[in-house]
């Protein structure tokens, strides 16, 4: 069940599955019921809840180990248009999956991306980016300011 | 004999699971607390659950809260069980930290660290005392954080980056070709064990264990006079290459706590002296773990150098201990039906008793 895609498809690619597998699941559905159309799917890869290893680097840069794994639910469909759409999605969320792989496949149809292309990815990412704006200015609120009591000597 | 026993059990088992359950839950009169209120106002109970369970699942974490009555080793067992039950897809690629978007960041090593001290939500500087606002009828009162003008900007400096110009840090090494890591959930504990199975073993470890481990070698036993050089909280982007793609994508992304401790080191006759490393990284907010951990990842490494003495440098006993639903278990299988070991014991110690009441009189009688 390889897809294979034209190079310069997958950085772009990269970009959208990201954003539907980091986007919380409540506003991925919001997204996808808010379409006015929805496309006919088969489903390839009903969708399964596994877990993936999580690894991380010794000294936070090193060589690999082994922290711990996540959760995972995994999806895959295809469009009567032959688009293949895959979704792998942190949590145990199977609509979440499902949703992720066919707007994954309708990002591919240059006929259908019009349709998600704004109202799911661009939707999706911007609430990720305000939401991290608003964590990044918290933190900065929070920044030590410090000064220096500058002693003087008294009157000459 | 024993067979009766065990079925006479049966109906007793269930009711007191019975009991259990309404137990959980507590005056009816009280409304039940929903494991969304779990997962969102008792989130350092998820972070710790999620750690030592070993799965980063803050539902599944706040449901095992909620079933274990709150009891946190309790909820890390059966998340640990629920793990058991699902398939793997793979390994992620591994995290990069350095990326990390972070909430805190402070070096008490270092004032003047590149991007500042960023305190984030913390409990230091809070003065410990009883807030009766929270138990007030009704909602409390809470005040929303403070945004500045300007967000923090990432990635922020990491402590190893700032004085590897001047090589007075330890570096980290990355093998190419390096093969996969040690997988203890797949392997059994093996010694001497790696760096990579030691940080795999600590980041699965008993928080208390490992903190009174880096308490000890605090004061001495085994004593690796640590600085902190860095701790970070925040969220970092997991990547992972699915066969059907074959290439790289991000799956999630997760909350992390890392901590870089930092000792002098003497250095030897082809290392010049300078700082050594120890290394923190758990699920969540773990700051307390993260930091007992780093502390005793730079003990072990004394060992694997031929220096251990105290029991924070002995790699055995800080990794088949650190485990606590291994701990647990074994500890608790006491509270289990031992009727068989105990008539055995019995028995033994009346004889002993008899034989020794033999000599006694035997004794007895020389003397007279």
């Amino acid at each position: 069940m390889t897809v294979r895609l034209p190079a310069e498809t997958t950085p772009e690619r990269r970009v959208w599955l990201s954003v539907l597998a980091k986007a919380p699941t409540k506003d991925v559905i919001a997204a996808w019921d808010s379409l006015s159309d929805r496309p006919v799917y088969t489903t390839l890869r009903s969708p399964e809840i596994g877990m993936v290893l999580v690894r991380g680097r010794m000294g936070g840069s090193g060589d690999a180990f082994n922290l711990g794994e996540m959760t995972v639910t995994r999806a895959a469909v295809r469009l009567e248009t032959g688009e293949t759409g895959v979704g792998y999605v942190s949590g145990r969320d199977r609509r979440h999956a499902e949703i992720a792989a066919a707007v994954d496949a309708m990002m591919q149809s240059p006929h259908l991306r019009p349709d998600v292309e704004g109202a799911v990815v661009a939707r999706l990412a911007r609430g990720q980016q305000e939401r991290r704006d608003t964590a990044a200015r918290k933190a900065a609120a929070t920044k030590v300011d410090f000064f220096t009591m500058v002693r003087t000597r008294g009157p000459a | 004999m024993a067979y009766v026993a065990v079925k006479g059990g049966e109906r007793a088992i269930t009711n007191a699971h019975r009991w259990l359950a309404e137990d959980r839950r507590g005056d009816p009169a009280v409304p039940e607390i929903e494991v969304d209120q779990i997962r969102e106002q008792l989130s350092l109970s998820i972070d710790r659950v999620m750690s030592e369970g070993s799965c980063y699942d803050r539902d599944l974490a706040a449901l095992a809260v909620k079933q274990a009555r709150g009891d946190l080793p309790e909820a890390i067992f059966l998340t640990r069980a629920y793990r058991t039950t699902l398939p793997r897809f793979g390994a992620s690629l591994p995290l990069e930290t350095g990326q990390m978007a972070v909430r805190r960041r402070v070096s008490a090593a270092f004032k003047d660290i590149p991007g500042g001290q960023v305190l984030g939500p913390t409990f230091d500087y809070t003065h410990r005392l009883l807030d009766f606002t929270l138990a007030a009828n009704g909602e409390t009162p809470v005040e929303g954080a403070l945004e500045a003008e300007e967000p923090q900007a990432y990635p922020m400096a990491t402590i190893a980056s700032v004085f590897a110009h001047e090589d007075l840090l330890e570096p980290d090494h990355r093998t190419e070709d390096a093969p996969p890591p040690f997988d203890l959930t797949r392997e059994p504990m093996a010694f001497p064990a790696g760096r990579d199975q030691r940080l795999q073993a600590l980041a699965r470890g008993d928080e208390g264990f490992l903190l009174s481990l880096a308490y000890s070698s605090q004061r001495g036993w085994g004593s690796t006079h640590p600085l902190c050089a860095e701790i970070r909280l925040g969220e970092v982007a997991v990547e992972f290459v699915p066969d059907e793609l074959g290439f790289a994508i991000e799956i999630g992304e997760l909350s992390l706590t890392e901590c870089q401790m930092i000792s002098t080191g003497a250095g030897g006759v082809d290392a010049a002296p300078q700082f050594t490393r120890g290394y923190g990284l758990t699920f969540g907010h773990c700051e307390r773990k993260a930091m007992s951990m780093a502390i005793v990842d730079r003990a072990l490494r004394d060992a694997a150098a031929g220096e251990a003495s105290a029991p924070v440098q002995d790699e055995e006993f800080v990794l088949y201990h650190s485990d606590n639903v291994e701990a647990s278990g074994f500890v608790q299988h006491l509270k289990l039906p031992h009727y068989v070991d105990f008539q055995a014991d019995l028995q033994l110690i009346r004889r002993l008793r008899h034989e020794y009441a033999e000599r006694q009189a035997a004794m007895k009688e020389a003397a007279e």
